[in-house]
């Protein structure tokens, strides 16, 4: 807004473009210097009309064949979707799938994944990555114009395009998705005509058809560029002055901003076409935007009508691809050298050569001119970290394939990343994320509709590429260039994984070499850069490998030569059969152990009976293959076990007794195979519950039963389920209750959140070195000493689950729980001796890891199994600064063992922008992801330090982080509590945390339900934490069909959110909370009593139970909302939760209550409290 | 009178160095090539922890030496380390056996870099002390 008026055009350029690279001589414009050749290229050669209309799909430029270049671009375009749409409700997926076809032909582009997966927001989202895209395109367009401005006619051409774009760059650094669409359609069409009049190509006019005015307008623009291409100087600076003026006119509004630039360029083009499209600018007329751009792209999109019949539907790709592999696999074995250590299987380090290889020299782009069009395919997306130099070229344009523009030197990127440094983004207009945000004067923060990942600020082509947020996130989507920027920001740096998330789309990729990079081992993925057609340059270390003769071949298309086609370079998120490289020892088959607590208070309890049906019914959907095995174990004071040789005629029970020196009665047929024993298992399970229901016994001997669990597994490894209920107190690992209930509610001190003793943890390493993990099922009533047992499941990798005060009568909420989470564990993925690594690139590396697992070194998870409902956090810090670098990327490889005893990697990949300013580091904020991380340092720190500690380092991150902005923000008023847009709600999920579970204090807290929170918090998705964090709640008694969305033919109501807070709630009401884990609905007294008998089945208030936890099915248009509603809630994540109705009287609303986090307790602050103290807290 | 606390000493800061490299290499050094060749982290930390306790005991005898040789300078130099000894032994995380260090959290960045900036601490103050001493044996050999 600031920039001084009557700059020259290249600087001038610069402050408005925070992607576009200034296009100075020196410093060549990088990332977007390849979609150049979009805009030449075709203009003599190609007769494929998407390179326009569709300036991001992948395959920008056509290869010589005409007709298999089209399939291959139609299918892979519909590969990506179908791999993208992924995310774990599958359910949208299958109504979103024809959508996206469609989308992809209105827009012709595959939308980015994560966006289509916002449902109805599909459209507005997917257009908005298109804007992206034409940014920085036009953005080339136009620096490439400036440096070889007078030389031929087809940069004149381009002129008046790039003038046409000067509305661009303050658009795109802005993220005003809707303003900056129609200056896409701007560009795209606009382009088309001119270079179809200039150079006449076939089939071009015909999409100019489709523009009637445009085309007549033709002829005057051409004149026009010419004069504006001999006068560059002086009209841009104009230019640049009367845009400025707008700018400093419109303060306020910023979709007035936008509209006037455009409106600016569109007077000096002085083009008809241009005008007109400034109409569109006014939000709300997408739709005719969109069907100007549909037009354009409609011959194309006749085309993509084949695509289904040569797609193979999306649960194909899989065995298609391994079939064609086999076919192709020629026989170069990769060249790992065999190794003795799981570490080496998955490779790591930087053996040789740490510091990256040089940039290959200059001649290297030289001499591989000549391929040029031969070797046309290298495409836009592997541009990234490179800056095409043949920007600055003033080699004939018509000519330029993509090629010239890769082999670029990587310092170019310094280059680049300068000139960025220049671009605060407070001198363009501040992006929405940047938005003060006054929190006091704000009553309103939550927004209506769930809050989504802030997407990367990258160009669309890598934006599409890069991983799906659900998998991989970070707490800053803008990466502070040094670790003093990070400081000043005060935000935490790191990663939040879900690294094995059950997917529905997941390219699996069979080749005898997995392509990895020779020096830091990272895989091959879609952030790489080809240098020639034989070499692709590291992303990570930037050394420069070659391309193996395999790669080559692309299987999905049967095309040789087009190594970036491939899918491993098409998806960040893939998964290699690993060959027997990546083998220590065959892979192992599935084995799973039961342990199971018999004592006195576990019978009583009644969960065996839970335990032993849900294990009968699933026992054919247990993953794994023929070698499966199982075993039983169970103990009170001594430890049975149980012969199930096929054979026996009825299983047998072995007790040992002595459990100070435990051993195994017999060295096999304790675990037997599933399939040859399964009468016998059957018969065991049936019998079980009964077996013990007279018992006495009311000690629990756990330790001799693990140390035996561990003997048996030890040879192979697998899975140890232990069930127990009660404090272990004979043998080793006894524990003594450790909690004094006069303490729970104490605000001083809160003790005992470690363990008691470390035989647990020394009992899991050991089962982490043996591939073991445990799971942990906690079912008791009474204190348990949680804190030392769950040790044994943190660092085998294992997974927790708790269920306080649990029986089977008593209690059907925890029981009808403990029957959903079964059917969920014992059908759920499993992956076997597995280690996780991950990577980043140099500069960039991991302080510390949150989660369940061992770390092995200083990059390396040890993870004994691997469940899909693990999530990991990983806290980051910068040790050099990243200046040579103008993008980063973090790659987790994770190498487990199929339930089916394959060897698999799964690979995902992250890139993100580097940017210099606070600026633009408060503008990528994630503010979830940064909760979550914080969540789990807390947990640290109140476990290493106390609790009352960890408090105050949450209450000082939103302090600080705040304070930090308001001083680097100097414009603000410093008296007031302002934050950016995209840390508004930083305080209210922070002030959320310390009313969690957790991290609570005042209000009374069992010490199991305390450290469970913690487990969990350690453990959890981040999309399931934030639910815990933070509950959403709904109103359901007034269910509309407004704003609803479809899913597999039904309507989904979609109400808006309401805050936590009592003031939302109204007697005459119903409401939803979903707590992750946990439905409750909560009933007024005075509730719609229609709404009572449609949706509840009862006639009144008064006649609804106490304890009712499932909707009935009635046919009635408000029940059928409700259930509708709901179930598509529990689609949307893996662990079914129970649903609990409260009426206002019952003695289950505090649970209900406690998570009103805005309201005040006797304890805790409200939020307006809360920011009150915030804000002393910053002034003092 | 000084002889025989020498020996000990040369003995101890080959220890001490001893003591050091493991650090050294697990962290400067490339970490993952060590931990290949180590086969494990576990096998390293334990085998490290023996050496904790040996160290401290050693350190302690000296302090009582010199206490018995009435050498007060040399002694008040000694308290502050020994009295950090026995705070850090007392603060260690739980575990069974004897030992310093949890394998499970050491290779937190944080935890790591103390260490190692202990043991380098350490290192210098062994070194210094060594000096110290040989300087205090030939005087004492010379004077007498």
């Amino acid at each position: 807004m600031s920039a001084p008026a009557g700059i020259p055009p290249r600087p001038a350029a610069a402050p408005g473009g925070a992607r576009a690279p200034a296009a100075r001589p020196r410093a060549p414009p990088c990332r977007n210097g390849p979609v150049q050749s979009q805009v030449h290229f075709p203009s003599g050669y190609s007769l494929n009309p998407e390179n326009y209309s569709a300036p991001s799909t992948h395959y920008p430029q056509v290869p010589h064949e005409a007709i298999p270049s089209q399939l291959d671009n139609q299918y892979i375009a519909d590969y990506h979707s179908a791999c993208y749409s992924v995310p774990a409700q599958s359910v949208m997926t299958h109504s979103i799938g024809p959508g996206m076809l469609n989308t992809q032909q209105l827009y012709g582009g595959a939308p980015h994944p994560v966006e289509s997966s916002g449902g109805l927001l599909q459209e507005a989202v997917s257009s908005a990555s298109h804007l992206h895209t034409s940014v920085p395109q036009s953005y080339s367009a136009m620096s490439s114009h400036y440096i070889s401005s007078t030389s031929s006619s087809v940069a004149s051409q381009g002129f008046p395009l790039s003038s046409g774009h000067y509305a661009m760059p303050s658009v795109s650094s802005a993220v005003y998705p809707h303003l900056s669409y129609p200056a896409m359609s701007i560009g795209s069409p606009y382009r088309q005509v001119l270079t179809s009049q200039s150079l006449p190509a076939v089939g071009q006019f015909k999409e100019t058809n489709a523009f009637p005015g445009q085309s007549t307008i033709v002829p005057r623009t051409l004149q026009q560029q010419v004069t504006l291409g001999y006068n560059s100087t002086s009209w841009s600076t104009s230019d640049f002055q009367s845009a400025q003026e707008n700018l400093s006119r419109n303060h306020t509004g910023s979709v007035a901003k936008a509209s006037n630039q455009i409106n600016t360029v569109g007077i000096v083009d002085s083009s008809h076409p241009v005008n007109q499209n400034v109409q569109f600018t006014k939000p709300g007329v997408e739709t005719s935007v969109s069907s100007v751009v549909t037009s354009s792209v409609r011959t194309p999109a006749a085309d993509h009508l084949i695509e289904p019949a040569s797609v193979p539907s999306s649960t194909q790709p899989p065995e298609s691809l391994l079939q064609e592999a086999i076919d192709s696999s020629s026989t170069t074995s990769s060249a790992s050298p065999v190794t003795n250590n799981y570490d080496a299987l998955e490779g790591g380090g930087y053996p040789d050569s740490a510091t990256s290889s040089p940039a290959p020299p200059p001649q290297i782009s030289r001499n591989t001119k000549p391929f040029g069009y031969g070797y046309p395919t290298l495409q836009p997306g592997y541009q990234n970290a490179t800056l095409p130099t043949s920007a600055m070229q003033p080699s004939n344009p018509g000519h330029q394939s993509g090629f010239q523009q890769y082999p670029q030197q990587y310092p170019g990127v310094n280059q680049l990343s300068s000139s960025l440094g220049g671009l605060s983004l407070q001198h363009s207009q501040q992006p929405e994320s940047l938005r003060p945000v006054n929190l006091i004067q704000e009553r309103n923060i939550l927004p209506v509709s769930p809050v989504l990942a802030p997407v990367p600020n990258l160009n669309s082509d890598l934006r599409k590429l890069n991983c799906n947020p659900d998998s991989f996130r970070c707490t800053l989507t803008n990466i502070p260039q040094t670790q003093a920027l990070l400081n000043k920001a005060k935000l935490p740096l790191g990663l939040l994984l879900h690294p094995f998330r059950d997917l529905t789309q997941l390219p699996v990729i069979t080749s005898s070499t997995i392509v990895r990079c020779r020096s830091c081992r990272t895989y091959i993925n879609p952030f790489v850069s080809f240098i020639d057609q034989r070499r692709w340059k590291c992303n990570l270390c930037y050394r420069v490998n070659d391309v193996p003769e395999e790669f080559m071949y692309n299987p999905l298309t049967r095309s040789y030569g087009e190594p970036h086609k491939r899918p491993e370079v098409q998806n960040s998120t893939v998964e290699f059969i690993a060959s027997s490289d990546y083998m220590l020892r065959p892979p192992q088959p599935a084995v799973y152990l039961f342990v199971l607590d018999v004592s006195h208070n576990a019978v009583e309890a009644g969960y065996l009976t839970i335990v032993c049906q849900s294990l009968l019914e699933n026992l054919d959907k247990l993953p794994g293959d023929s070698r499966t095995r199982i075993g039983f174990v169970t103990f009170d004071s001594t430890v049975q076990f149980y012969n199930l040789q096929e054979g026996l005629s009825q299983p047998q029970m072995l007790i040992v007794s002595d459990i100070d020196d435990i051993f195994l009665p017999t060295p096999d047929s304790l675990l037997v195979n599933l399939h040859e024993s399964k009468e016998l298992i059957k018969d065991l399970l049936n019998a079980l519950p009964n077996m013990f229901t007279n018992t006495r016994e009311t000690h629990s001997a756990l330790g001799p039963a693990l140390q035996a669990a561990f003997k048996l597994m030890s040879p192979t490894g697998g899975r140890i389920s232990v069930f127990q209920s009660q404090l272990p107190s004979l043998g080793a690992g006894l524990l003594h209750s450790r909690e004094d209930p006069n303490q729970r509610s104490s605000t001083k001190v809160v003790q005992h959140l470690g363990p008691a003793t470390d035989f647990y943890k020394k009992l899991a390493l050991d089962c982490s070195g043996q591939q073991t993990a445990v799971d942990l099922f906690l079912l008791s009533s009474q204190y348990s000493d949680l804190a030392s047992l769950a040790c044994m499941s943190k660092y085998s990798a294992g997974c927790i689950y708790y269920y306080p005060s649990f029986h089977h009568s008593h209690n059907p909420t925890q029981a009808e729980k403990l029957q959903k989470d079964l059917k969920r564990y014992f059908t759920r993925k499993i992956g076997f001796e597995a280690v996780m690594r991950i990577r980043c690139t140099k500069g960039l590396s991991i302080h510390t890891f949150h989660g369940n697992f061992f770390v092995r070194s200083t990059d390396l998870l040890s993870l004994a199994n691997v469940n899909p409902d693990a999530g990991f956090a990983v806290q980051m810090s910068i040790e050099e600064s990243l200046t040579d670098t103008s993008l980063v990327c973090f790659q987790t490889a994770l190498l487990y063992t199929s339930s089916k005893g394959e060897r698999r990697i799964r690979v995902h990949t992250l890139c993100l922008p580097v940017v210099t300013s606070l600026a633009d580091v408060y503008a990528g904020a994630d503010v979830q992801a940064a909760v979550c991380l914080l969540a789990n340092m807390a947990v640290d720190r109140s476990v290493s330090s106390s609790l009352s500690d960890a408090r105050d380092a949450l209450v000082n991150a939103v302090v600080d982080s705040l304070s930090a902005y308001i001083s680097s923000a100097s414009n603000l008023q410093q008296s007031t509590l302002i934050a950016p847009n995209s840390l508004k709600l930083f305080p209210l999920y922070v002030l959320a945390l310390l009313k969690q579970k957790a991290f609570r204090t005042g209000t009374s807290t069992r010490l199991d339900d305390r450290v469970y929170a913690m487990c969990q918090i350690k453990s959890q998705p981040l999309g399931h934490l934030m639910k815990m964090i933070h509950p959403n709640l709904y109103r359901i008694d007034r269910l509309t069909d407004e704003g609803a969305i479809h899913v597999n033919d039904r309507v989904v109501p979609q109400p808006p959110l309401q805050k936590l807070s009592a003031e939302k709630l109204t007697r005459e009401g119903a409401f939803l909370m979903d707590c992750g884990s946990i439905f409750y609905i909560w009933i007024g007294k005075n509730c719609d009593n229609s709404f009572i008998k449609d949706v509840l089945g009862y006639p009144n208030y008064a006649s609804v139970p106490q304890k009712l936890t499932q909707l009935p099915e009635l046919d009635t248009l408000s029940s059928e909302r409700a259930r509708s509603f709901i179930s598509w809630l529990r689609d949307s994540r893996p662990l079914s939760p129970v649903l609990q109705v409260i009426k206002d009287e019952s003695p289950a609303k505090t649970d209900f209550f406690h998570h009103l986090i805005e309201d005040r307790t006797e304890a805790a602050f409200s939020y307006y409290e809360f920011l009150v103290h915030i804000q002393q807290q910053i002034c003092k | 009178v000084l002889i025989v606390p020498i020996l000990f000493i040369i003995a101890f800061d080959e220890l001490k160095t001893d003591y050091k490299n493991p650090i050294d290499q697990c962290n400067t050094l490339n970490p993952v090539s060590y931990m290949i060749k180590n086969s494990s982290l576990f096998t390293f930390i334990n085998n490290f922890c023996y050496l904790v306790l040996p160290e401290y005991l050693i350190h302690a005898f000296f302090c009582v030496m010199f206490l018995c040789a009435a050498e007060w300078l040399t002694l008040g130099l000694n308290m502050p380390l020994l009295a950090y000894h026995i705070w850090r032994y007392m603060s260690r995380p739980v575990m069974s056996g004897p030992g310093l260090y949890d394998p499970t959290t050491i290779m937190n960045a944080d935890i790591l870099a103390y260490c190692q900036k202990e043991g380098w601490c350490k290192l210098a103050f062994y070194l210094l002390s060594f000096f110290y001493y040989l300087y205090g044996m030939i005087y004492v050999l010379v004077s007498s």
